[in-house]
């Protein structure tokens, strides 16, 4: 066995505990940065994607997007948004023309947070798509609001006026009424209400339908947005 | 003979010693990511590239290693493998990443690893510790993708996402929440252990009629 060397021969100084582990400590820094830095690219290219192909989903007909924020209580265009900054997107088709908004939105769902993104269509006052794009939800129950692809497309024109409610499967009534799924109450009125909540907090900061900032990027659809 | 004495590191860990369900060690990720096989199997990767890779550097640096503080050592060599696995998933396969969720950072905390390192790692040559740590890891592997595939088969009604039955067929929902894992596990260690005694009643009966035939 080799560790009886260690155990005959006399403690080793502190001095050699110390550098070890700091050498230690040095190299597997080293080998981390390394993997970091390697990554990093990859990482933020396939966030960039999926945000991309969730704005795309939400809003029909979308070619093009750029990342809006607020700032003095007007809607701007901006490359980078700040750190914590809310932002949304303005989604605009083949000819420039605007569409509609891609609103990122997160709230506490049944197990943890649910982050979805849906789109909004200013003029109509529609939610013409949603998706989820983080969610612990049960897998089996919850997790339908998110596989259950009638729930979904129950979000393809829905309305916000004066807000949307979850009712009952088979059910819905008025544009603004949605069908709840069976066994998953609690996650689909959820999402219900984040909808509800990020619509009431941006829709006074929203600029009238037909003034929304006009797409600043020249190139077409492959640029990284939203970064 | 040294061939056979490798095979032997390699194959205690697949079956005879196998880390889940003779040793029942690394209980966390088994009952937690097994819902369904593709989960099961990227986490046995994942702990498989962590436990070969941390065998390898352990058992080449075991006599530079102070013995006061090996523990240590361990931990910040098994950690940085885990760190270039969390982020080489998080690159390549985002979707499974996403799913496995804290549990990537957590295998630093699985008691296999260090208990590898700490009993056979730190104290035995680099090749045996290497075919120790494959044996442990295919091990491993082979006792998640068993409970997955039982997991999502009967919680799901598929295997790798591919569905097994008709419509027709109502999912076990509680097979992939929580409990399922339990049951699931309960169920293989008690077949296990079932056969383990089978097979010493049997070894028993055989030295029985030795002894009286001779």
């Amino acid at each position: 066995m080799t560790t009886d060397t260690n155990k005959q021969a006399a403690p080793p100084s502190s001095m050699r505990l110390v550098l070890t582990l700091a050498i230690a400590g040095l190299i597997s820094g080293i080998a981390i940065i390394g993997i970091y830095e390697s990554t990093l690219p990859t990482i933020t290219a396939n966030k960039a994607r999926e945000l991309r192909e969730a704005v795309f989903k939400v809003l029909p007909g979308v070619t093009r997007m750029q990342a809006l924020v607020n700032r003095n209580g007007e809607l701007v265009a901006v490359e980078a948004p700040d750190k914590d900054e809310p932002v949304i997107y303005g989604g605009y088709d083949e000819t420039r023309e605007f569409v509609g908004y891609a609103m990122p939105a997160a709230g506490p769902g049944f197990q943890d947070t649910i982050a979805i993104l849906y789109g909004y269509k200013p003029d109509e006052k529609l939610v013409v798509g949603m998706e989820v794009l983080e969610s612990r939800e049960t897998p089996g129950l919850g997790d339908k609001i998110y596989k259950d692809a009638v729930w979904v497309a129950g979000f393809n024109a829905l309305s916000v006026e004066p807000e949307i409610v979850a009712v009952k499967k088979g059910t819905k009534r008025s544009p603004n009424e949605i069908d709840a799924i069976t066994g998953a109450t609690i996650s689909s009125k959820a999402v219900v209400r984040i909808i509800n909540e990020a619509h009431t907090a941006w829709s006074s900061n929203l600029p009238p339908p037909g003034s929304e900032p006009t797409i600043q990027e020249t190139e077409t659809a492959n640029t990284e947005a939203g970064q | 003979m040294k061939k056979n004495e490798s095979y032997e590191e390699f194959i205690k860990g697949v079956w005879r010693d196998n880390p889940v369900f003779a040793q029942v060690l690394g209980m966390c990720p088994m009952l937690a990511v097994t819902n369904s096989a593709i989960n099961a199997v990227a986490m046995g990767m994942a702990t498989f590239f962590v436990l070969v890779g941390s065998s390898f550097l352990v058992s080449s640096f075991r006599n530079w290693i102070p013995k006061q503080v090996r523990i240590s050592c361990f931990i910040i060599i098994i950690a940085t493998f885990v760190t270039i696995a969390d982020y080489t998933l998080l690159a390549l396969v985002p979707k499974v990443h996403k799913e496995l969720g804290a549990f990537i950072p957590l295998i630093v905390a699985n008691c296999l690893i260090l208990g590898r390192q700490e009993a056979f790692a730190s104290r035995y040559p680099t090749r045996l510790a290497v075919m120790d740590a494959i044996g442990m890891a295919v091990g491993f592997l082979i006792a998640l993708l068993s409970l997955g595939a039982v997991r999502e088969i009967l919680g799901d009604g598929a295997l790798f996402g591919v569905k097994l039955f008709s419509v027709n067929f109502e999912p076990w929902v509680i097979m992939i929440l929580p409990p399922g894992g339990f049951l699931t596990l309960g169920v293989i260690l008690l077949f296990f252990n079932w056969f383990k005694f089978k097979k010493d009643e049997f070894l028993d009966d055989v030295a029985e009629a030795e002894r009286r035939g001779s």
